[in-house]
């Protein structure tokens, strides 16, 4: 079994969903944002997701555009976001990455893959790619072992739910909404549907994301789904801090309350 | 050559990178155009728009005394300017209305550069009582200002793009979240051969119309084929619509003209097959501007319509096959053929035909006095003229700010009889 699915048992086998943060790397510079992830580690999440930044994040709403675009300003590489995965993955998180396409197709998809691998790095989440053109990433992911995480959405239709489910390890990403990243004030009832739909066709662990951003929607989603995915929420509060380290606390603080979610939603289930 | 595999592949290129989000609404599109290209009903309600309301068929035009300048070559002008709307973008948008409408979807978003496919996508929209939101970098709507102004009366939201360079490519960025947002009621009216799959094959096949037309009207002209077809090309749906009816007559040359900015050289251009590389971008694979880590690079044009960092993938496999040439025009040489079919032919081109214009003339030169070229002349310039005026100093910046505040001092309904 991978780290990744070492990870998601090991929140099974505690009665909960697992617990997924997202930060883009090089923000506010990639060793305060490798420390920011860390910290989110310590305070309770499973598995990070390291955003690769890229030019044309059109999955992406404001807060995380933000973000990345800072991070491509201050010209984070990708061996910087490697390097990233490589000082998150010491704290036995499972750690993936999450990108775009092109980046990943101009670094090399083997060479990616390899690189992954060597920096520890447990999987990858790629917004822009279906089965559908993943031909070369299906071999190199294959060849080194590394999750390779496609998304399904409430439009998917059941062919295409069983198709890129049957072409995903690790976990299946369901996006919870019709949209892009960023918070929401509710988490629609569009979540729990598909999750029901994918569950009839994969045993894979489903995980949800777009839309959490508190303990209460972490909670109702961890009731019905194997893990629960923040992104822009964590991002917001780095971009809301007044220094790195108060981010990186503001961070660590909003784990914690997620965490609590996680585990109250378990009850529900 | 001419048709992509089921997939949407053009070779090497082409396909669907876009969120698993928008496979649906691609799949439920394909279906619905490849159901329209059989549906009579829609062909004869779409060819009554194209001649009664865009004014088709364009006439061809030839340019003797701008053709003395290319090496006394005939050059043929296929005048897509005269277009309801000006430019060639109005045949398409069409198209995809009628779609639109025929797919009971009430609502159709757009991106735009120069302002000509937001205003025929506004124009369209009017028609057909749809709801339309134009997306536009900012950098745009302050360089096409009097386009964001028609879009506005025909009824469109015009939304200004902040984010990236606020250029086309954040446009077309912020399009998709629209899109992936709004599927349901909304199609996204992709103005270029770009695009994930149906939309590179849809447009080109919506556009066909101005080289089916312009094949037979230089056959009655000259008696024969043209020797050479030229066009621009910045996501190139004007030269894919030139070239579709050429592809298969191996005699006749291919071009395709970039924009190439301050040079190529200069790295501040948007001449995408010249000097960009395979990469993935906007939802298909195709030449890209992008750095070694694979992030776009800003294009830079004059033209507001070929600055954009990609290209259609039809022209990517076009180029890597041989079938058509690629070349690039400078700034400079694009405003130099401009201003020769002004003086010439008394015709104001586009800024971005005149890209073609300039390659022209080395074409003529190159292929000699008994060849004919053909020219897709697609767009007109009335949207370039502050631009041009700037440019060749017809009027100092400071005319032309004394004349936009005077005319907004003046109580509109006393300015020139089109306040309302």
């Amino acid at each position: 079994m991978s780290r990744l699915g070492e990870v998601l048992a090991a929140a099974k086998a505690d009665g909960r969903a697992a617990l997924i943060g997202y930060l883009p790397a090089g923000y506010p510079s990639v060793e305060h944002g490798a420390a920011a992830m860390t910290a989110m580690v310590e305070a309770g999440v499973d598995i990070v997701e390291v955003g690769l930044p890229y030019s044309d994040p059109l999955m992406d709403g404001p807060t995380i555009q933000t973000a990345v675009e800072r991070s491509l300003a201050r010209r984070t590489t990708t061996a910087d976001v490697l390097d990233t995965v490589r000082e998150v993955a010491k704290t036995g998180a499972a750690t993936l990455v999450m990108s775009y396409w092109n980046p990943i197709n101009r670094f090399g998809v083997r060479r990616f893959a390899d690189e992954m691998v060597a920096a520890g790095g447990a999987g990858v989440i790629t917004p822009d790619l279906t089965p559908d053109e993943a031909g070369e990433w299906l071999e190199a992911t294959d060849a080194t072992g590394l999750d390779r995480i496609f998304l399904v959405a409430p439009s998917s239709t059941d062919v295409r739910l069983r198709y890129t489910a049957q072409h995903c390890s690790g976990f299946v990403y369901a996006a919870s909404t019709m949209g892009v990243t960023g918070s929401r004030t509710s988490v629609g009832s569009a979540a729990q549907a598909l999750v029901a739909r994918t569950r009839a066709v994969t045993d894979l662990p489903i995980c949800v994301g777009l839309g959490v951003s508190d303990a209460d929607q972490a909670a109702q989603v961890a009731s019905f789904a194997d893990g629960v995915i923040v992104g822009s929420a964590f991002v917001r509060r780095l971009l809301d801090a007044p220094s790195p380290e108060a981010g990186r606390d503001a961070v660590a603080a909003l784990a914690d309350e997620l965490a609590a979610g996680v585990r109250r939603g378990a009850r529900h289930v | 050559m001419s048709t992509p595999d089921a997939s949407g592949h053009f070779g090497a290129y082409g396909g669907r990178f876009v969120p698993e989000a928008l496979m649906a609404a691609l799949d439920e599109l394909t279906v619905a155009f490849e159901k329209a290209r059989q549906d009579e009903r829609f062909q004869g309600e779409l060819a009554g728009l194209l001649s009664s309301y865009a004014g088709r068929p364009s006439p061809v035009t030839e340019a003797r005394r701008f053709g003395e300048h290319a090496g006394g070559a005939r050059v043929l002008l296929k005048r897509e300017d005269l277009n309801h709307t000006g430019s060639h973008k109005i045949n398409n948008v069409l198209g995809q209305a009628l779609l639109t409408r025929g797919m009971g979807k009430t609502r159709v978003i757009a991106e735009t550069g120069a302002g000509q496919h937001g205003v025929a996508t506004a124009t369209a929209a009017a028609l057909l009582d749809l709801e339309c939101v134009v997306y536009m970098g900012e950098q745009d709507t302050r360089r096409q200002a009097l386009n964001v102004a028609r879009m506005r009366l025909l009824g469109a939201e015009v939304v200004p793009v902040t984010a990236g360079s606020r250029t086309l490519k954040d446009a077309m960025n912020e399009a998709m979240r629209d899109w992936v947002t709004n599927v349901d009621s909304t199609h996204y009216l992709i103005g270029s051969v770009a695009g994930p799959h149906p939309f590179p094959m849809m447009v080109r096949d919506f556009q066909r119309i101005i080289g089916d037309e312009a094949r037979t009207q230089v056959i009655d002209l000259t008696g024969r084929l043209p020797d050479a077809v030229a066009a621009c090309v910045g996501g190139g749906s004007n030269a894919m619509g030139i070239f579709a009816a050429f592809l298969d007559d191996a005699d006749v040359r291919l071009y395709g003209f970039e924009a190439a900015g301050d040079g190529v050289e200069t790295g501040r251009h948007a001449a995408s097959i010249t000097g960009g590389s395979p990469g993935v971008l906007h939802g298909s694979r195709s030449y890209v501007l992008q750095d070694d880590m694979g992030q776009t690079i800003e294009s830079h044009s004059i033209s507001a319509g070929l600055d954009y960092p990609g290209v259609g993938p039809q022209h990517a496999y076009l180029h890597d096959t041989g079938r058509a040439t690629y070349r690039p025009i400078t700034d400079v040489r694009a405003m130099d053929a401009f201003r020769l079919l002004c003086r010439t032919e008394g015709i104001i081109p586009a800024i971005e035909s005149a890209h073609a214009l300039a390659g022209a003339l080395d074409i003529g030169r190159e292929l000699g006095a008994d060849a004919t070229v053909l020219v897709n002349l697609s767009g007109r310039g009335d949207k370039d003229v502050d631009t041009a005026a700037t440019w060749f100093g017809v009027v100092s910046d400071e005319e032309l700010l004394a004349a936009a505040r005077a005319s907004v001092a003046e109580p509109a309904q006393d300015a020139s009889g089109e306040g309302w």
